[in-house]
């Protein structure tokens, strides 16, 4: 049976949002496939070594928040100073609480099972990124070079 | 329980990892051993048997036992 294959595109650079590209790349290649995920945009932020990604209650209605505090805060409130550290304080404890893994975590799991990581070029230059930031076995690539793995796949999605 | 080689307690992760945990373990065994797993996710038992299917490793139980989900895993 000839392998199967994944590819992703991870465009986003929130806490929520890293999750879905690793907890799909990290199961698919547990199940045998052949994983590829293009990182572009706001998505190169999660490849870079020291990882600082956040969530934010603002512009996000559906975001559950503590006691069902959503359901009545003005949104106004949630833009104030210090919401967002809070929020992503609060994350990451309800997390650790309930067993879900770190992006770090995820991350490595992804590497140490050969899924491939491809850092869109074009967006490192625009936003005057280091690729030295990034963590080990980043490969730099167009979407030329994507398209190639794609092209290819079972299953393709845009995250 | 039937016997098994290796045991694997993936008891308080969430998904993916019990899954990610369990491949890892089976990497390191040889064919035709069977491994443990312990786990507290009520969703891994549809993903375990997901995970068996599309791995071809076999699994040969699956129960929930003082509010605690076994599998047994026999490596293809």
């Amino acid at each position: 049976m000839e392998q199967k294959k994944l590819a992703i595109i991870a465009t986003k650079g929130s806490l929520d949002w890293a999750y879905p590209p690793f907890i799909l790349g990290s199961t698919a290649a547990a199940l045998g496939y052949e994983v590829e995920i293009f990182f572009t945009f706001y998505g190169l932020q999660l490849l870079k070594k020291k990882l600082d990604l956040k969530v934010t209650p603002l512009g996000n209605p559906a975001m559950p928040m503590p006691g069902g505090m959503e359901k009545w805060m003005p949104v106004l409130v949630t833009a104030l100073p210090g919401m967002e550290a809070i929020m992503t304080s609060m994350m990451k404890k309800q997390m650790a609480s309930k067993g879900v893994a770190s992006i770090e975590e995820l991350r490595e799991l992804c590497q140490e099972a050969d899924v491939r990581f491809i850092a869109c070029n074009m967006t490192v230059e625009l936003f005057d990124m280091d690729p030295s930031d990034f963590i080990d076995g980043i490969e730099l690539a167009g979407a030329a070079r994507f398209f190639e793995f794609a092209g290819d796949s079972d299953i393709c999605m845009y995250i | 329980m039937a016997d098994f080689d290796e045991e694997l307690d993936a008891s308080g992760l969430n998904c993916p990892l019990p899954i990610l945990r369990a491949k890892k373990a089976l990497a390191g065994m040889d064919s035709g051993k069977v491994l443990h797993i312990i786990a507290t996710d009520p969703g891994s038992v549809k993903d375990f048997e997901a995970f068996s299917k599309q791995t071809g490793n076999e699994l040969i139980e699956s129960k929930e036992e003082g509010g605690k989900f076994h599998f047994l895993i026999r490596k293809a």
